[in-house]
């Protein structure tokens, strides 16, 4: 029997009980949809994030004093020394591979214009943050290109806080009381909001050497490197942890790459994005079930049929092949109108949150199709054994 | 030919034998017309099943021309029952989706034969047995005689050589009844052996010869035109 009749026969069964048939096609219909619009929230996700991370800047590697090694726990034990501004100037100097180092303090002050004050975060750094991190300005200037040390008395505020503390005025060259210290207002952010837990709208940044003096910090927080390429990344940090372990006579250092932190959180929400696909997918087991039962319904249905296809001399295989295409029409016509369905929902939340990137993975419209697929012949298999198991005598005494 | 020797075909119901066939012999000819009889529970339709290889003996053999039935497999009865046999049944057995045409057509999709052959065949089988006008109709919108006419061209349409009708007139009214039979003789005239079973004198009175299964035994043979004495005769043992 060739497949076109096959499909023919199969397709005029499925089509004479056309409710039934839906009704069951509807439950592969919402598992294969699932899966696509629940893969494509999770991959939205871990775009989102790498997104996220990209926008603070590419082919970073952090600095932070401390040596996780250690103690096992960074922090735990002490810092044996302070990453100093000298330290940057170092790898400034000494690493070829570093484009940029923006050594960075932080900590909290309150930030007073006239009667008007808030706490918020003070960041401490250099001209060379604004383009290893990509910091957009509103209006005004960034830090400006300065000797390390020097430390002038010149802020930068973010968007929020400048709205906070002037309204409608514009801050540029008005001055700020910072924790007791008289600042000159040179720049404003752009609204950037909150990224990777720093809200770039609610803080004022200042020259590094004035934020340490102002937070009486000896040691910085980071040290911030951007490299030239992202192949330059493992030979910086080889480079920058023996650089410090000679300065500081011991390793007390700890480098991360963005890449890995980006790494990390990827693997995390592909984790995840796997996780809700599996739960997504136990529908599609019970939409198998679903179709198991139609079809039992209909080798129940149509037993004198079977009684009289055997009298014709249709042999079991036939019998098989023709009840295991129509379990495999439902699953297949069901993963693809799921997946039609699945990519109008995607669609839809695109344009409804243009910067969530929710996109399904191709990986996830295969596995829904071929799940769905495979559980359309599996649970095809019982009915259709059904059928080829009826005895065709009592089969034909069935009116 | 179809040769029966000792064609015994019990069932277990609980644990209790019951004897449906004991020791039937017989000889059926090619193109023979043959009527089976009997009440109710006599074993017709089991004698029909086990010549239609539906079923199989208990006991004793089946020899189909040179084919001893007993030692073929399933896969070669399905084959004899695709090409050497055609079946008519009481209630049709129609399947109510498909066309009168795609009835006809059904045996020959499972036999693999090209679809502008079915269409030509199909349509000259239904047009042979006076219904080719209703083709494209369902079953349901078809008289009991137009769709034990399409049955008939359905279980003829791979040219067996025995057909085996089960009451074929068993639902029709006497002249619907009539249609059917004089296509079944006229298939029989062309060389088709016909075995009927039938509870119908009438329709037994058209057959070469009649036997007559009472207790899963051959109780009488008789010429089909002799049915009505056989009968008469039966009753009056039985009293």
């Amino acid at each position: 029997m060739r497949p076109v009749e096959v499909l023919r026969f199969s397709l005029k069964a499925l089509t004479g009980h056309s409710l039934r048939t839906a009704l069951s096609l509807l439950g592969v219909m919402i598992g294969v949809a699932a899966v696509v619009v629940l893969t494509a929230l999770g991959e939205g996700a871990r775009l989102y994030v790498v997104d996220q991370f990209n926008s603070l800047g590419t082919n970073l590697l952090i600095v932070l004093p401390g040596r996780t090694e250690t103690s096992g726990t960074m922090g735990i034990g002490g810092v044996p020394n302070d990453l100093t501004l000298e330290d940057a100037q170092a790898i400034a100097r000494e690493i070829s591979q570093a484009r940029r180092v923006a050594p960075i303090s932080m900590g909290t002050e309150e930030v007073a214009f006239r009667e008007r004050s808030r706490q918020i975060v003070v960041l401490g750094t250099t001209s060379e943050y604004q383009h290893a991190r990509r910091v957009q300005l509103q209006r005004g200037e960034f830090l400006p290109d300065e000797e390390l040390f020097r430390g002038a008395n010149v802020a930068v505020l973010g968007h929020k806080a400048a709205k906070e503390l002037f309204d409608n005025r514009d801050p540029i060259g008005a001055v700020v009381r910072v924790g007791g210290w008289r600042m000159r207002v040179i720049g404003v952010l752009a609204k950037q909001g909150t990224k990777m837990g720093v809200n770039f709208d609610d803080l004022v940044i200042v020259p590094v050497r004035t934020g340490m003096k102002m937070l009486n910090r000896s040691s910085l927080f980071r040290i911030l490197i951007q490299v030239h390429a992202h192949t330059d990344l493992d030979l910086a940090r080889d480079r920058v942890v023996d650089l410090i372990t000679e300065r500081h006579e011991e390793e007390d250092i700890t480098v991360i790459t963005q890449d890995a932190v980006v790494s990390t959180f990827s693997a995390i929400l592909n984790t995840l994005t796997l996780a809700v696909a599996a739960i997504a997918a136990i529908s599609l087991s019970v939409a198998g079930i679903g179709i198991m039962n139609v079809m039992l319904v209909s080798v129940s249905e149509r037993t004198s049929e079977v009684g009289l296809l055997k009298a014709v001399g249709v042999n079991n295989r036939q019998i098989l092949t023709v009840f295991l295409a129509e379990a495999s029409l439902i699953s297949i016509a069901g993963g693809l109108i799921g997946l039609g369905t699945g990519w109008l929902i995607v669609r839809t939340v695109v344009r409804l949150w243009p910067a969530f990137p929710a996109t399904t993975p191709l990986w996830a419209v295969g596995a829904a199709l071929g799940v769905s697929i495979v559980v359309g012949v599996v649970f095809g298999v019982i009915p259709a054994r059904r059928a080829t198991g009826l005895d065709p005598i009592a089969a034909l005494g069935q009116r | 030919m179809i040769r029966l020797e000792g064609i015994c075909r019990t069932f277990e119901v609980g644990d209790q034998p019951v004897y449906a066939l004991v020791d039937v012999q017989e000889e059926i000819r090619a193109g023979e017309h043959v009527a089976i009889m009997g009440p109710s529970g006599s074993g017709k339709s089991t004698l029909l099943n086990i010549v239609g290889c539906l079923d199989r003996p208990t006991a004793g053999s089946y020899h189909l021309d040179d084919r001893e039935v007993g030692q073929l497999d399933d896969g070669e009865l399905t084959q004899i029952r695709r090409h050497e046999i055609g079946f008519v049944f009481q209630f049709f057995h129609l399947v109510s989706r498909l066309t009168a045409q795609e009835n006809v057509e059904m045996p020959m999709v499972f036999a693999n034969l090209p679809r502008a052959e079915r269409r030509e065949r199909a349509r000259q089988a239904l047009d042979a047995v006076g219904v080719g006008a209703r083709a494209d109709h369902l079953p349901e919108q078809l008289s009991g005689g137009e769709r034990q006419r399409v049955a008939l061209a359905r279980a003829t349409i791979l040219r067996p050589k025995i057909l085996l009708a089960d009451e074929p007139t068993g639902n029709l009214d006497s002249k619907s009844g009539r249609v059917v039979l004089d296509l079944l003789d006229g298939l029989n005239d062309d060389g088709l052996t016909l075995i009927v079973v039938t509870h119908d004198a009438r329709v037994a009175h058209r057959a070469d010869r009649v036997i007559v299964l009472v207790d899963g035994k051959i109780a009488k043979r008789a010429p089909g035109d002799r049915i009505n004495e056989v009968l008469s005769l039966l009753a009056e043992e039985d009293e």
